[in-house]
């Protein structure tokens, strides 16, 4: 349960690219061997925005697929829930090809501090 | 509003730490292990042993050791008569790279070769966090299961080396050998695996050898088809580029 370390880690770098604007949404992507729960997330999410710039955004979670390979049948996919995964030819067990540990912010909406051509 | 495209890794700055530390750490001729389990694995007795064999054999070798509460693992590591630091994390579930640089400062004895780091017993939170380690070592104990490498992917799949303890018991508890190493396999095809007990003593000339084989870059995640991801410039920089597409 370091979501919460997790989520601190974020607040602080939206906070040093912003610049002071207010933030409406953030985009997290994470993959599926992150280590990091999206449920676990979004749950301390409000504790840890409380009087930052970023208080009451939306935290929207993109999940970011990993590519993985039956050790079967060779037959090759992408998945973006936590393993184990089962192949769809065979059913049998399939293993990571990719790296599936991506824990990034990727996109940040924020208030523009000077209306523009409104 | 703006759209402000940052593709920054949330972990960025411990990453850059840890590579800062694995450096230094070359620089003055060591490397760190990093250890991790689940509470309860074997993990302090196993290490126990190697440090007594190690110090015994006069290879230069020092201890971290990570946990919530308590320095009790310190004092019993200290019986080996390396040297010993217990990290003390007030209730933080990992070890991060900078609670490790800032322990090792003015701590880490000069001509130290080997740093065996072991991190809160937890197979969850500290599988995310690089430590400036060589090699990370997974272990898990007969009594745990044979499911754990599944149950735990993040923490298998980037292990090194796996090290099977307890195997002593592994009768008694019915362990099934063959079903642990397939749940291996399936997260992390190829890593070898090591059985060892404290108890006879078995295996842990096999791990000995591989700590003394070490080197700043044995990691195995450090092969360039494994981290696809860092093709992409921006993920491990800081953020620039502030400029946004006006809706």
């Amino acid at each position: 349960m370091h979501e919460l370390s997790i989520a601190q880690s974020v607040v602080s770098t939206v906070q040093a690219a912003v610049g002071g604007r207010g933030v409406l949404a953030v985009t997290l992507r994470i993959g599926p061997l992150a280590g990091v729960v999206p449920d676990a997330l979004t749950f301390g999410w409000d504790v840890v925005t409380a009087g930052t710039p970023l208080e009451g955004a939306r935290l929207d979670v993109e999940r970011v697929p990993v590519e993985i390979m039956c050790a079967g049948c060779g037959t090759t996919g992408e998945r973006t829930a936590s393993p184990p995964w089962r192949c769809d030819a065979c059913d049998g067990v399939c293993a990571p090809l990719g790296d599936g540990r991506t824990l990034e912010v990727g996109s940040v909406e924020v208030e523009d501090d000077v209306a523009v051509g409104a | 509003m703006s759209i402000i495209e940052l593709k920054t890794a949330v972990l960025a700055k411990n990453d850059h730490l840890a590579a800062a530390l694995r450096e230094d750490l070359a620089a003055v001729g060591a490397v760190a292990v990093n250890l991790l389990s689940s509470p309860g694995s074997g993990k302090t007795a196993l290490l126990e042993i190697v440090l007594t064999r190690l110090t015994a054999d006069g290879v230069p070798v020092a201890a971290l050791t990570g946990d919530l509460a308590t320095e009790n693992d310190a004092k019993r590591l200290a019986r080996s008569g390396a040297p010993v630091r217990q990290v003390v994390t007030d209730g933080l579930c990992h070890l991060e790279a900078d609670l490790v640089r800032d322990h090792l400062a003015g701590w880490l004895p000069a001509g130290t070769q080997l740093l065996l780091v072991e991190t809160v017993g937890n197979l969850v939170c500290p599988a995310s966090y690089d430590l400036g380690e060589s090699l990370r070592i997974v272990l898990a104990s007969v009594t745990e299961g044979e499911d754990k490498p599944v149950k735990y992917p993040t923490a298998y799949r980037w292990a090194d080396l796996v090290v099977l303890t307890k195997i002593d018991l592994a009768e008694p508890c019915g362990f099934d050998e063959q079903a642990f190493l397939d749940s291996v396999a399936a997260v992390n095809p190829g890593v070898p695996v090591v059985r060892t007990s404290a108890r006879t003593g078995e295996g842990v000339d096999d791990l000995v050898a591989r700590l003394l084989a070490v080197r700043p870059d044995t990691r195995r995640d450090d092969r360039p088809d494994d981290r696809p991801d860092d093709t992409d410039p921006a993920r491990h920089i800081e953020p620039a580029a502030t400029a946004g597409t006006g809706r």
